[in-house]
């Protein structure tokens, strides 16, 4: 087995076209390549010269999986240019809004995406035939997701509810009630769900990560925070610029990100939990503990637990928003345009999703960057490959490839949101 | 609900993605009180966004996402198309071009040089079209996204050999149908309804906000008579009326050519 070439040509289980490419020559590894050839959208051309209004909706369009994330992100660049401050209860809507998402993302992600690799199925059609329960307890965890983004987003693909200054309508204190019964079923789900994930086989592979990530001090990350991370970085978000580099490489039409200095980070779950494990509620620190995670976990394999305690917490963190709700005096504040550079950094379910946009007094937008988490995480993930293949040599080419596939679907990476990004310019050869 | 297929043999659906963002295949995977019982009337056969297993075709059923950007989409679709006995088009990508078609009013070139450090790089087309543009399709399903009613229903009517019941009259049907006052008449907000298909639901103005067309054209819809009307009676500017139809839908014929009319 000297010479070996192990492709994936079309990565299957993740969303958007990506695929893989391992050579190893006489029996060392010689490249490992993620490929990534979901063709460019040009999101960043196309936003100069829309309004600063548009950029929420539009760029929501980037991505059908998290675009909570992208509304988040443009609607915080835009008030921080505009100084908008928005309500306390319109706060507490936007963080409940993006728990929908993140429930819906990651229980996508770890019943239909994830949990079909450790079980050996090759999708979650087939393990629902022989384990229809846990594919029926996934299925309804994912729709209460959808449903809280749906009373408050008016749909859960592209919700239509979120503007520059808050939202068009607030939703009524009955309609958020509603999703009360089935939000204590699913506290009870998301336990079971740790439990599940955690008894799972995890492949032997400890990493040294550089974790980057927000941390907002109060609470677990979603809308706001510092950029942090274990090795030091504390800057606020408008230095995301100077701290996390983008280059454009030959085999990806996503934009490659390193830090400053050339170092490769992980944006994602495991950064979050490692960051701000002391923010977690109890039960979801509990479920951890009891799922034998230890504070940092350093393993991407057991990523899928950590997206599980993260479902504890929205869940969690839904209940604690509409047992206190108050419909808020007004559902957006007005606001002012004037012209400036604005940024917007939040934690979408795949890692931190970065936007800046600069306007004119019109309110018309001459430059927009948006960065995706799985952009910045296409290195690490080659990282990862790199490292499993090289103390995996041994194993036959079939099992390898699945492996590595795996290793792939730790990010669950969005490879739709990560193509077409921006502005940058760094060459290196 | 009742999925049965006619035929003993299950029909092979095959589900196809081009240049998207993944929400109307994802719209397929949301139906999560249906999904397994259309698991049980179709054998997924292509997938891969829900499944590592492929078979090869011929196809019953391709459902294509997205719009033509590259040479190499081109050359895709035809062999799709030679391969698939009904084609359904789902999602404002692949009807009219979705919101990558802006490019169509601008020079690529310039939008490639503006996000790629190296442009050579990058193989793309000047323009982002509907699949129509470039095989024969067999039913169009619009929206961005697409509505799961909408996606159940034409997946129920197409497995049972009847016309899918989806309506292609406006979005102020559905807002009247649904006792919504209506934002224009009412609160001077300027909204798309009166010239967009429905099948939202008439989300927007239940929400007090416009409607801003992810479903695209109505048929024989009537532009020209509503931008009058948003310039004259509400001093909507001429940039924001060529803004609003060049959306996700920019593509769409009806949309494009007043666009037009509003600026380059």
């Amino acid at each position: 087995m000297a010479n070996r070439t192990i492709n994936v040509d079309y990565l299957a289980r993740v969303e958007g076209e990506g695929a893989m490419h391992v050579k190893i020559h006489d029996d060392k590894l010689e490249e490992v390549k993620l490929k990534i050839f979901e063709p460019p959208r040009f999101f960043e051309a196309l936003l100069r010269g829309r309004d600063y209004t548009e950029a929420p909706d539009i760029t929501a369009r980037i991505c059908g999986i998290c675009p909570v994330a992208y509304l988040m992100g443009a609607v915080h660049a835009m008030e921080s240019i505009c100084e908008v401050r928005v309500s306390p209860q319109i706060r507490e809507l936007r963080r409940l809004l993006y728990c929908g998402e993140w429930i819906e993302s990651h229980v996508l992600h770890m019943f239909m995406l994830h949990a079909p690799d450790f079980l050996g199925y090759e999708d979650a059609i087939q393990l629902a035939k022989d384990h229809p329960d846990v594919v029926k307890m996934g299925l309804r965890l994912k729709k209460l997701g959808n449903g809280l983004m749906t009373v408050l987003g008016g749909r859960e693909v592209h919700p239509i509810n979120v503007r520059v200054g808050g939202f068009y309508k607030s939703p009524k204190p009955s309609a958020l009630k509603n999703l009360r019964g089935e939000l204590d079923w699913a506290l009870g789900a998301a336990l079971q769900t740790v439990e599940l994930v955690a008894g799972f086989e995890f492949q032997d592979f400890e990493q040294d990560y550089e974790f980057v990530c927000l941390r907002h001090g109060e609470e677990y990350p979603l809308n706001e925070g510092r950029l942090v991370s274990n090795r030091g970085l504390d800057v606020p978000i408008s230095e995301y610029d100077n701290v996390l580099i983008e280059e454009h490489v030959e085999h990806s039409t996503a934009l490659h990100s390193h830090r400053e200095n050339g170092d490769i980070c992980h944006v994602g779950p495991l950064a979050r939990y490692a960051m701000n494990y002391d923010l977690l509620t109890p039960a979801a620190r509990s479920a951890a503990k009891k799922a034998g995670l230890p504070p940092i976990v350093r393993n991407p394999f057991r990523s899928i637990t950590v997206r599980a305690v993260e479902v504890v917490y929205a869940i969690e963190e839904a209940i604690r928003i509409i047992d206190s709700y108050e419909v808020p005096d007004k559902p957006f504040e007005p606001v002012t345009v004037r012209a400036g550079t604005g940024y917007g950094c939040t934690e979408a379910p795949r890692g931190i999703c970065y936007h800046r946009y600069t306007i004119d007094d019109q309110g018309i937008i001459t430059d927009a960057k948006i960065v995706s988490p799985t952009a910045v995480n296409q290195k690490i993930i080659e990282k990862d490959l790199w490292h499993f293949v090289e103390a995996n040599l041994d194993l036959p080419d079939e099992k390898l490839k699945w492996t590595c596939e795996q290793a792939i679907r730790n990010y669950d990476p969005c490879i739709s949101c990560s193509t077409h990004f921006l502005d940058l310019t760094v060459e290196r050869s | 609900m009742n999925m049965t297929a006619a035929p003993a043999k299950k029909p092979k659906l095959a589900v196809w993605k081009f240049s998207s963002c993944d929400g109307c295949q994802l719209s397929l995977l949301d139906c999560e009180d249906e999904l397994l019982a259309i698991a049980e009337a179709v054998d997924i056969a292509y997938f891969p966004e829900a499944s590592r297993a492929t078979q090869p075709g011929p196809y019953d059923i391709s459902l294509v996402e997205g719009s033509i950007t590259t040479p190499h989409d081109v050359e895709r679709i035809h062999e799709i198309r030679k391969t698939s006995k009904l084609l359904i088009t789902i999602g404002a990508c692949a009807t009219a071009g979705g919101i990558q078609a802006l490019r169509n009013f601008a020079d690529v070139e310039e939008y490639i040089r503006i996000i790629y450090a190296t442009p050579e790089f990058i193989d793309t087309l000047a323009t982002s079209t509907a699949v129509a543009d470039h095989v024969t399709v067999d039913f169009e399903l619009r929206g961005c996204p697409v509505s799961k009613g909408q996606l159940l229903e034409l997946l129920n009517a197409t497995l049972n050999g009847r016309k899918p019941n989806i309506p292609n009259h406006s979005v102020c049907v559905e807002c009247k149908q649904a006792g919504h006052v209506c934002v224009m008449v009412a609160h001077g907000t300027p909204c798309l309804g009166p010239i967009t298909q429905a099948g939202c639901g008439a989300l927007c103005p239940h929400y007090d906000r416009g409607c801003y067309a992810c479903f695209g054209p109505k048929e024989s819809p009537n532009p020209a008579s509503l931008t009058q009307t948003w310039q004259e009676s509400l001093d909507v500017p001429e940039r924001q009326v060529k803004l609003a139809l060049r959306t996700f839908n920019a593509g769409a014929e009806a949309f494009r050519k007043e666009s037009l009319k509003h600026g380059q």
